[in-house]
């Protein structure tokens, strides 16, 4: 379904090459080749991400049968990768806007513990879910303004969300463990399929990747995203307001963050200060993983997702044949570099 | 002369071309140490590219280089710099957030075991900068700290400290003021008195007259007088050999009765329009339909007032009207909404998404168009665009294969239908054929003669003086930030433009 997105350059292609020879001078003709190998290479990174997730997943099922097979496992998988991919979906946009979000994880955590705290729980489900995405939407929102505004360098001011938002979780909860007295939401978290088997954050997931590829794809706004990305001063000469869109990534990102910390509460009953941990780390490389150009102007949603997939798989055939988090860490690490030289190989190819 | 030593740097038969433009075509030229060679041609003469094959930046397709009577190959701007040639550009090559020592030394860091030799180095600036006559900068001052003068000081330094033999000067007075082109003039005659030779490049004829021993005139490519003396060879010899082209585009003709309806309201209007410190006071106005253009040297504020007309940059002073319609000063996205256009100078980065396709590099500024609540239609936003790109010959005719693959002249008709789809009013037009090889050209010089036909104001900014005069209906001469002549084109010729800009000496 989302395939739609790198299937266009392959069909774009086709065309450059049904053109009749004539309406092109010698030049551009010979110059329709580097297009076709910029097409293939496009796919070439989804398919070799396809690839690795099928041999990820053909040496669970070899090593662990049983185990990795599983319905519950693979449940378990998905709903992990569910959260971190709703982050991953807003810190793509993000670096395509030619930025990044180094927040997310504190956003994540702040937006958990102000939606689980007992005020908030008062007003139920609803109540706690609307909080968590306002939260993560304000956050958003005082990024873009610094960042847009200020204006300050994305990194920095998006660092310091980081420690003020952590810091302020930590406030709340004083260290605590909230837990959810909610029965609606504490029932959700009981449930582990949905629709036909499908656990509700893997749908949620499903949902915010299809708006999101949506909104990259065929809107004004994704098409803005990418310019500015790509050069932002002919973003700004061409007329585009280019510090509206930066503010509007930043919020769209930081609404992410919102969802995605009421999906935790939702998958562990509680709100915590340490929740989100390093998930910028991997949302970011996740995003990498998936062809997004860290100098922005380039990326694909269906690439974060797979990204994140493959970062997930990892971390769950580690746990299942007993390997430690170190090994764990130093393959996502290698994962990372591999990406980013075969990024680096079809930039200089073409 | 007579005794003259033999050449320091002997160039014979240098070609070099670039995609499209043969930049070099057998260039022949020597540099005897203790002179000061003065290098003459009109932009894109092939001057910039000749100093970068003895820089060692390019390496030439054919010809040779003799240095010191071997001939040598220059293999990177490093090598050039062992070899004993050290070049100042116009564009200073300082590391500004460092010292002046750590500059002079970059890439010669006098060092032991590994360790900088901080001392020593510092010592040496101290007593380069004095030789250079400014004991007064500290080799510890930060370098964006210094003036344009004070950075090019440090640059020379740069070049001294690797024992150069010779030092080529790409327009260094263009950044001073008259005190400190004395001063360098002075550095100048002290350097060449210890034997260092000197390539020295400028538009200013009584400079050349004063520090310049011998010159050499480029035209297209090639040295077309070598050798000449500079005291005594006259000024309108000179300007004869940089002018009339071997290639004469064709430009279209003006349309009769001229199409421009000066009766109407101004497409734009510019009234007491400044910048401190690039442009002065510039009023003007475009008819609809009319190309004006403007004729001026680089650094002569041109870009600065098609930037600044645009709302890229903010404005000290005075108002622009595009269609009667007072524009908020500053502020690209009013001017885009009032239908003004600008295809800048540098077109790659300024202007197109390379890694984008033709239609989203034309579309781009006329999004709304094609969407409902934000949401795109892509159909007609590529039909939209197609018709344009089809109207204006892009090749290839097909939307969707990326920018970056296509040619310089193709681009730059991409950018003029991003404008036409918007259907502007008012086109700015930055050097609209750099990079375009010369078929092109006369394509997009007919182009803009019938966006004008069509009612668009043309404001042209040009630094090829034939391409100003040969596609303008009205000149404006600007120099150093000022207007200094206003005359309709067929009033004036290459000759008269080219004495205005080179501080009118008399023709």
């Amino acid at each position: 379904m989302t395939h739609g997105a790198t299937s266009e350059p392959a069909s774009s292609s086709t065309l450059a090459k049904s053109e009749p020879p004539g309406a092109s001078p010698p030049e551009a003709g010979g110059r329709s080749g580097p297009r076709l190998v910029l097409g293939k290479l496009t796919d070439i990174h989804t398919i070799s991400l396809l690839g690795v997730l099928a041999i990820l997943i053909l040496i669970g099922g070899i090593t662990e049968p049983d185990s990795f097979l599983s319905t519950t496992n693979l449940q378990l998988v998905l709903t992990q990768a569910s959260i971190i991919g709703v982050v991953t979906v807003g810190v793509t946009f993000v670096i395509i806007g030619g930025g990044i979000d180094l927040s997310v994880g504190a956003i994540v955590a702040l937006a958990s513990v102000w939606c689980t705290t007992v005020a908030t729980q008062e007003f139920g489900f609803w109540g706690m879910a609307f909080t968590a995405v306002v939260v993560g939407l304000g956050c958003g929102l005082v990024n873009g303004t610094l960042i847009a505004f200020g204006p300050m360098v994305p990194f920095v001011a998006t660092l310091a969300m980081l420690a003020s938002a952590r810091g302020l979780a930590l406030q709340i909860t004083g260290g605590t463990t909230q837990n959810v007295t909610v029965d609606s939401v504490l029932e959700l978290s009981r449930r582990d399929s949905f629709i036909l088997g499908v656990p509700p954050l893997v749908i949620i997931f499903g949902v915010v990747a299809v708006l999101g590829w949506l909104l990259l794809t065929r809107t004004t706004f994704g098409r803005r995203t990418v310019a500015i990305g790509g050069n932002p001063e002919a973003a700004r000469l061409a007329g585009i307001a280019v510090r509206r869109q930066r503010l509007m990534l930043y919020a769209l990102s930081g609404l992410c963050c919102g969802i995605a910390a009421f999906m935790l509460v939702i998958l562990t009953g509680s709100g915590q200060n340490t929740n989100g941990n390093l998930y910028e780390l991997n949302a970011i490389a996740a995003a990498i993983i998936g062809g997004t150009l860290l100098s922005g102007g380039r990326g694909t949603i269906l690439g974060s997702v797979l990204g994140v997939l493959v970062f997930q798989t990892i971390t769950n055939l580690f746990i299942l044949n007993g390997l430690d988090s170190a090994a764990q860490q130093i393959a996502q690490g290698a994962i990372i570099v591999a990406a980013v030289l075969l990024q680096r190989r079809s930039a200089t190819t073409t | 002369m007579a005794s003259a030593p033999p050449p320091i740097l002997t160039l014979t038969g240098i070609s070099k071309s670039f995609p499209g433009v043969r930049a070099l075509q057998g260039v022949d030229l020597d540099v005897v140490p203790g002179e000061v060679h003065c290098l003459l041609g009109q932009n894109g003469a092939g001057k910039s590219t000749l100093i970068k094959v003895v820089s060692g930046a390019h390496q030439p397709d054919s010809g040779e280089i003799t240095w010191r009577n071997e001939q040598t190959v220059i293999r990177s701007p490093s090598a050039a710099m062992r070899l004993g040639i050290a070049t100042i550009y116009q564009e200073l090559d300082l590391i500004e957030h460092v010292s002046v020592t750590e500059n002079v030394f970059l890439g010669n860091e006098r060092s032991k075991a590994g360790f900088v030799r901080r001392g020593s180095a510092r010592t040496a600036t101290a007593e380069l900068l004095a030789r250079l006559g400014h004991p007064e900068i500290s080799p510890d001052r930060i370098v964006s700290t210094l003036s344009a003068a004070g950075r090019q000081i440090v640059s020379m330094a740069r070049a001294l400290s690797h024992d150069a033999q010779l030092i080529i000067m790409d327009e260094p007075s263009a950044v001073l003021d008259p005190d400190e082109v004395n001063n360098l003039f002075r550095i100048v005659d002290s350097l060449t008195q210890a034997g260092v030779a000197i390539v020295y490049i400028s538009h200013r004829l009584e400079e050349i007259r004063r520090i310049g021993d011998r010159v050499t005139v480029l035209k297209d490519g090639r040295a077309v007088a070598r050798g000449l003396p500079a005291s005594t060879t006259a000024t309108r010899d000179i300007v004869a050999l940089m002018t009339g082209r071997d290639i004469e585009h064709p430009f279209p003709e003006r349309p009769e009765p001229p199409t421009a309806d000066t009766s109407a309201t101004p497409a734009l209007s510019v009234q007491g329009l400044a910048r401190d410190g690039e442009f002065a006071a510039l009023d003007l106005d475009v008819a609809p339909g009319e190309i004006v253009g403007l004729a001026g040297l680089v650094g002569s504020g041109r870009s600065e007032i098609l930037e600044t007309i645009y709302g890229a940059r903010r404005p000290t002073a005075g108002s622009v009207h595009v269609d009667g319609r007072k524009l908020r000063p500053g502020n690209v996205i009013d001017a885009v909404r009032a239908g003004v256009g600008l295809a800048p100078e540098e077109r790659k980065a300024q202007a197109l998404f390379l890694l984008e396709s033709i239609t989203s590099n034309v579309s781009i500024s006329s999004l709304p168009r094609f969407s409902t609540g934000g949401w795109l239609d892509r159909r007609g936003e590529r039909k939209a665009a197609r018709e344009h790109t089809r109207e204006l010959s892009l090749r290839p005719d097909n939307p969707d294969v990326a920018i970056r693959t296509l040619s310089g002249g193709n681009q730059q008709k991409a950018v003029l239908a991003r404008w036409l789809l918007r259907d502007c009013k008012v086109l700015l037009l930055d050097e609209p054929t750099r990079g375009v090889d010369v078929g092109a050209r006369a394509e997009l010089y007919a182009l803009i003669r019938r966006l004008a036909d069509q009612g668009v104001g043309v404001l042209l900014v040009s630094s090829e003086i034939p391409e100003v005069l040969g596609l303008a209906d009205r000149i404006l001469v600007v120099r150093e930030g000022q207007v200094v002549h206003t005359a309709p084109a067929p009033e004036l010729d290459e000759h008269r433009v080219l004495d205005l800009v080179m501080e009118g000496s008399p023709a």
